[in-house]
């Protein structure tokens, strides 16, 4: 071959592969295309993967996302109903089903996102502000919670402890929300999956009151935990005064019980022994007398006796008369 | 450029099957060399050789993959799906037309909230604004700080590559909704103390639940509370509770000492003195039993002769009593006074008339 043919036969294939990377295009999985000529969309958009031919060069390629996206609100401070200013973040999932519409519509996902921000921001904002702020925190409307047996008491005096009643909860209210713009971005050529509320928190603003709160609950259960404490504490202390002296006073009368029956027995024993007979009264009173004198008269009296005495009536005589002059 | 015939035939080298790049680099190489030979000399030949090596090396190079244990690889070509492949070395069509996607499916993935462990490969793991996401309001308008972790699986690669875009972060998202919504619906004290378990296992039902519905290819393992605390400016007030309810344990437990230490003493006391009465109570039966058994005995006796028995008696008691008494004054009964008569200094033995 000749140098000539050789180099035109290079550039006829160039040219042919140059062609051939304009007429040829791949669509992934991920992706939906609207093919344009000279800006206009030309024909259905092509949907499935593969390998796919178009015009070369006249014909242009807009590729669509074909997967479900995400919108991500940023938070943004609204009131509710009940005057509460709280902080509200969403997130929505949303895809794009017509995606000519959506092409002629919006364009690109930057505009889309714009518009997905107006519509479900204030969508939002109206039913937040129809609603109190506990319809959108709590989702089952009777749940009982469970309770810390410790801090019952003291809870159920401060009324403390259980759950704010609803009437709808969070799931009805997403679905207001989500009911309201589906509607709206149908125009588009999008479809919003749903809707769920990400974050809500307290305002900067509205925290310090709902801290305030806060501690003065805990403080009033420690306070009663202390006064409990401390009745607990006086009664038995009263207690013990009242075992005390009951037991002491038990003890007093039953010994003194005892000690009664005791000289109650000995008396009737003594009793029986001296009170038998008259001889026995008078015999007892003369031993009893005897032995009294024994003690009675120790060592520094002084005694007067007379000779009539019957000790010393032998001093007079050896034979006086018996028992004369005893007094 | 040393492509040298020599290095084919070199001891040493590895075998075939562990070694696929090295054999591939060799049949490269033979093949330049043929080429070379093909068109012998010449330069702009020689460029074009070069060149189309310079292809085919490419062409090599992308030709070949390798999926690690724990993955798989989802194939599409001309961005259409193709297949799944498993962990191995595994050839594909180069220059674009297959493309293989790594998946790990095998390794279990977290994300954690509220706190991060550095070193995290993935950008999901951790919150992009830190603090922001403990927050969260209770069902009965409280505030609490939770923080949590959430492990899962990507359990259907193809789901996962292509139904939604950035499943990660959608998953994110779906975690602190739930979360949310559990925790809403609880009493700050269910939060903090009591319903852990019951917060743990309801979020992991909830968020499968929602992980399915999203197509996400996602499956939830497990979730689990970390730290969960009180709000700052409150946290000292539910140590106050704390310390409060163990003050009045203390209380309690000091009065019952008090308790204890007097009235078991105060039971005792009594048994005591109970015993001792009854012990003086023998004492005094027993004593006038001896006593009236003593008098008996004597009565008796003296009943058989009274008169002698009364003499005796008698005279022996004088016996007893008079030697001991200091003065002793007998004075005959006739006399009428005895002081003219009475020595009061001397009182050894007494004036007989």
């Amino acid at each position: 071959m000749s140098k000539g043919t050789r180099i035109g036969a290079l550039v006829v294939l160039a040219v042919a592969v140059f062609v051939l990377t304009s007429a040829l295009y791949t669509v992934s999985e991920v992706q939906q295309v609207i093919i344009t000529q000279f800006g206009k969309p030309v024909g259905d958009p092509v949907t499935t993967a593969g390998l796919k031919v178009k015009i070369p060069f006249i014909q242009e390629v807009n590729a669509i996302d074909k997967r479900i996206l995400e919108w991500d609100g940023s938070p943004s401070d609204m009131p509710t109903k009940d005057k509460l200013y709280i902080s509200v973040d969403l997130f929505a999932r949303w895809h794009i089903v017509d995606p000519l519409q959506y092409f002629l519509r919006l364009r690109d996902e930057r505009s889309a996102q714009s518009r997905l921000d107006d519509i479900l921001g204030s969508e939002t904002r109206n039913a937040v502000a129809k609603h109190e702020l506990i319809e959108i925190i709590r989702t089952t409307k009777d749940r009982i919670p469970l309770r810390d047996s410790l801090l019952t008491g003291a809870q159920q005096e401060q009324k403390m402890g259980s759950l704010v009643p609803i009437r709808k909860g969070r799931k009805l209210v997403e679905l207001e929300i989500f009911n309201a713009a589906a509607e709206k971005v149908l125009v588009f050529g999008i479809e919003l999956l749903d809707i769920r509320f990400k974050r809500i928190n307290y305002n900067q603003s509205v925290r310090p009151k709902i801290y305030d709160r806060m501690i003065s609950e805990r403080r009033q259960i420690a306070e009663r935990f202390l006064s409990e404490g401390n009745g607990e504490a006086a009664r038995i202390r009263g207690n013990r005064v009242r075992e005390l002296n009951k037991i002491q006073s038990e003890a007093y009368r039953e010994v003194e019980e005892i000690r009664g029956l005791a000289d109650a027995k000995a008396t009737e024993i003594y009793a029986r022994a001296y009170n038998q007979s008259p001889e026995s009264v008078e015999f007892y009173e003369f031993t009893r007398t005897m032995q009294a004198y024994k003690t009675i008269i120790a060592d520094n009296s002084t005694l007067v006796l007379s000779t009539n005495s019957d000790l010393f009536k032998f001093l007079k005589g050896m034979d006086p008369a018996p028992d004369a002059g005893k007094e | 450029m040393s492509w040298q015939p020599g290095n084919t035939g070199r001891p040493g080298q590895r075998s075939n099957g562990a070694n696929p790049g090295a054999e591939l680099e060799e049949l490269i190489r033979l093949g330049q060399k043929r080429l070379k030979q093909a068109f012998p000399g010449g330069s702009p030949r020689g460029k074009v050789g070069f060149v189309i090596v310079i292809l085919l090396a490419l062409a090599a190079w992308s030709a070949y993959y390798t999926v690690p244990s724990d993955s798989v690889a989802v194939v599409q070509r001309f961005g259409k799906y193709l297949k799944e492949v498993p962990p191995g070395l595994h050839f594909k069509v180069p220059f674009g037309v297959d493309v293989a996607s790594i998946v790990p499916v095998k390794r279990q993935l977290k994300q954690e909230f509220g706190f991060s462990t550095p070193g995290a490969q993935d950008p999901f793991q951790s919150a992009r604004d830190g603090r922001q996401e403990t927050v969260m309001v209770t069902g009965d308008l409280n505030s609490a700080l939770v923080e949590w972790v959430v492990q899962y699986r990507i359990a259907d690669p193809a789901k996962f590559l292509f139904e939604v875009r950035r499943p990660l972060s959608t998953l994110r998202h779906v975690s602190e909704s739930v979360m949310r919504e559990v925790v809403g619906d609880r009493t700050v004290d269910e939060v903090i103390t009591i319903g852990r378990q019951e917060i743990e296992t309801e979020a992991l039902i909830k968020m499968q639940a929602l992980s399915t519905k999203y197509e996400m290819g996602i499956s939830i393992d497990q979730v689990q509370l970390k730290n969960i605390n009180p709000p700052g400016p409150v946290q000292e007030s539910f140590n106050e509770v704390n310390q409060a309810q163990q003050e009045k344990e203390k209380l309690i437990n000091e009065a019952r000492r008090d308790y204890n230490k007097v009235i078991p003493l105060a039971e005792g006391q009594k048994d005591q003195r109970i015993r001792e009465a009854d012990g003086y109570r023998l004492k005094r039966i027993n004593e006038a039993e001896g006593d009236a058994s003593r008098f008996n005995a004597l009565f008796e006796e003296y009943s058989k002769a009274p008169e002698v028995t009364r003499r005796r008696i008698y005279i022996e008691t004088m016996q007893d009593i008079l030697p001991k008494l200091q003065s002793k004054i007998i004075v005959d009964d006739q006399i009428r006074g005895i002081l003219p008569l009475l020595n009061l200094d001397a009182p050894r033995n007494g004036e007989k008339p």
